[in-house]
């Protein structure tokens, strides 16, 4: 039996870098300034705040968790050229994301990229107390001097962090701060924190299925001023995969939808609530697949509603 | 996750690492401790022909082999490799340690576990089980599509040890020493099984079916009972 060593690996060092050094030469080359303005994604500013957010960021739960794998590295670093050369700018992860915090550490300091990210992050874990040292050691896998968003992961803690949250707000050692749900749960809990604490940010899932939001907090956002990240855009690829095989219909032309990634991203940042949606992927050409949806045209209410009941009868 | 409703996530939503990366882990596993591979198989063959014709200072060896393999995967892959990117690692791998405490334990005792000698069902399905862990198991990476690279192999990574462990434990006796060393390998197992369902990988059902067979093969008539 032959044994493991050399390992073969599936990936190409040179092809990875080739695409890693294309995508950050191509917001370098002299003139590219224009060209990057007019491609450019759609920005929406967050409530309360002069930040103009694209409307498209980047997630990072599970695709950038690769330890300390320096292929896997290389392959992340790509898709973070590839991102900011998009046009993109927010970025999210949380202490429960393995090594995902460090990972996006090591692509911002090769990409030299802290000045242009958008850093959001979180706090997690029910200890009040432990919350501080969490966050700063975030801060050092990041290699931010700050973060721009901190969020309660899960409401885990909440009281507590958001107390630390508001005291390093006003110590200008983190410009925003929210918290975040997912899979639609807790809402009732959510819509409470929402009315009763100043928040800049909530961040929960939201997508052409995954609608609930849409009953009471993210009219609440609004009311209250308060941005809404939506998470888990994609189901976390359950839904591509359901859509996978079955064309576009011919109407989705229409705003611009060049694939089911596209159509369902299209449909969640038209949401007037919706600042960012943050889609998480491993690959380069999704990330630009993905960026290129911030644009115009977005459906206006009536083609969402199309949009939802296509979906919803296939 | 949340500190409310955590039972209603499904496997999906709990797994933290893609398939690519999974892969990876043995791969640089292997890569790390070559040439330990060719180490480890050898003393799989010394295990398994200590199976094939135990007595007490076999048995007792293969217990201190077999503790040995738990405590080094729970440091080298568990600890030092899974953990940084599954934080429920860092919980599995002293459950890892202990299991290794367990083994030595009973190996060090005169009369701590003891194999039987003569052919039965059970004794068949647990030697089969070894076999399977020692000279099969590593091939499911590469039959996967995964190469050699990814090869798990007994002794350096959980899923063959804790099969091989399952094979032991299926015929030892007596029975509730036995049982009690058989719990965390199979639990592991289905784990396993659930980790590599959930990602996609064929043979998630290959742990999943170490179980059934160890738990078939304890629970198997003794012959006084069939008469």
């Amino acid at each position: 039996m032959a044994l493991p060593h050399p390992p073969r690996l599936p990936l190409s060092r040179r092809r990875l870098l080739r695409g890693l050094f294309a995508a950050a030469a191509a917001s370098a080359l002299p003139g590219a300034g224009a060209l990057a303005q007019s491609a450019e994604p759609l920005t929406r500013t967050l409530p309360g705040t002069d930040v103009a957010l694209p409307r498209v960021g980047l997630g990072s739960w599970i695709t950038f968790n690769v330890g300390d794998d320096p292929l896997l590295l290389e392959a992340c670093t790509a898709v973070m050229a590839a991102f900011f050369a998009a046009g993109g700018r927010l970025i999210d992860s949380s202490p429960m994301y393995g090594t995902s915090q460090a990972t996006i550490g090591h692509a911002l300091k090769r990409l030299e990229a802290v000045e242009r990210v958008y850093a959001a992050d979180k706090v997690w874990t029910s200890s009040r107390d432990e919350g501080p040292a969490q966050i700063e050691a975030s801060r050092q896998a990041w290699g931010v001097p700050r973060f721009d968003l901190l969020q309660v992961h899960n409401l885990r803690g909440w009281e507590g962090h958001l107390e630390t949250l508001q005291a390093m707000q006003a110590a200008g050692e983190v410009r925003h701060l929210g918290i975040t749900t997912s899979h639609g749960r807790r809402h009732d809990e959510v819509e409470h924190i929402m009315r009763r604490v100043p928040l800049d940010s909530v961040q929960l899932t939201y997508n052409i299925v995954d609608r609930e939001a849409e009953q009471r907090l993210l009219p609440l956002a609004r009311e209250r001023g308060i941005g809404v990240i939506a998470n888990r855009p994609f189901q976390r690829k359950r839904l591509i995969r359901r859509l996978a095989g079955t064309p576009l219909p011919p109407w989705a032309a229409e705003i611009g939808a060049e694939s089911w990634a596209q159509f369902i991203l299209k449909f969640i940042i038209s949401h007037p609530a919706i600042t960012c949606a943050i889609p998480a992927t491993t690959r380069v050409e999704h990330v630009r697949e993905n960026l290129a949806a911030a644009r115009e045209p977005l459906p206006d209410e009536a083609m969402r509603r199309r949009m939802a009941e296509h979906v919803r009868g296939l | 996750m949340g500190t409310s409703a955590w039972w209603t996530y499904r496997p999906e939503d709990l797994l933290m690492v893609s398939p690519r990366v999974y892969a990876r882990l043995f791969e640089l596993h292997n890569q790390a401790l070559w040439p330990a591979q060719p180490l480890a198989l050898a003393l799989g063959v010394v295990a398994l022909a200590v199976l094939l014709r135990p007595g007490p200072q076999g048995t007792r060896l293969l217990l201190m082999l077999l503790a040995v393999a738990w405590a080094f995967v729970a440091w080298a892959f568990l600890w030092q490799r899974y953990a940084p990117i599954h934080w429920g690692m860092a919980y599995v791998a002293p459950l890892f340690g202990l299991q290794a405490l367990l083994l030595a334990g009973l190996g060090t005792l005169r009369a701590g576990l003891h194999l039987p000698r003569r052919w039965s069902v059970p004794r068949g399905l647990g030697i089969g089980l070894f076999a399977y862990a020692l000279l099969l198991h590593p091939l499911v990476a590469p039959a996967a599509g995964r190469g050699f690279a990814g090869a798990e192999i007994l002794g350096l990574t959980p899923d063959p040890l804790a099969i091989a462990t399952l094979g032991v434990m299926a015929m030892a006796e007596p029975a509730r020493r036995a049982w009690a060393l058989l719990a965390l390998p199979a639990l592991w197992c289905l784990q396993s099984g659930l980790t590599l369902e959930t990602l996609g990988e064929p043979g998630a059902w290959l742990a999943p079916l170490a179980v059934a067979a160890a738990l078939a093969a304890r629970w198997w008539p003794a012959p006084a009972t069939l008469r």
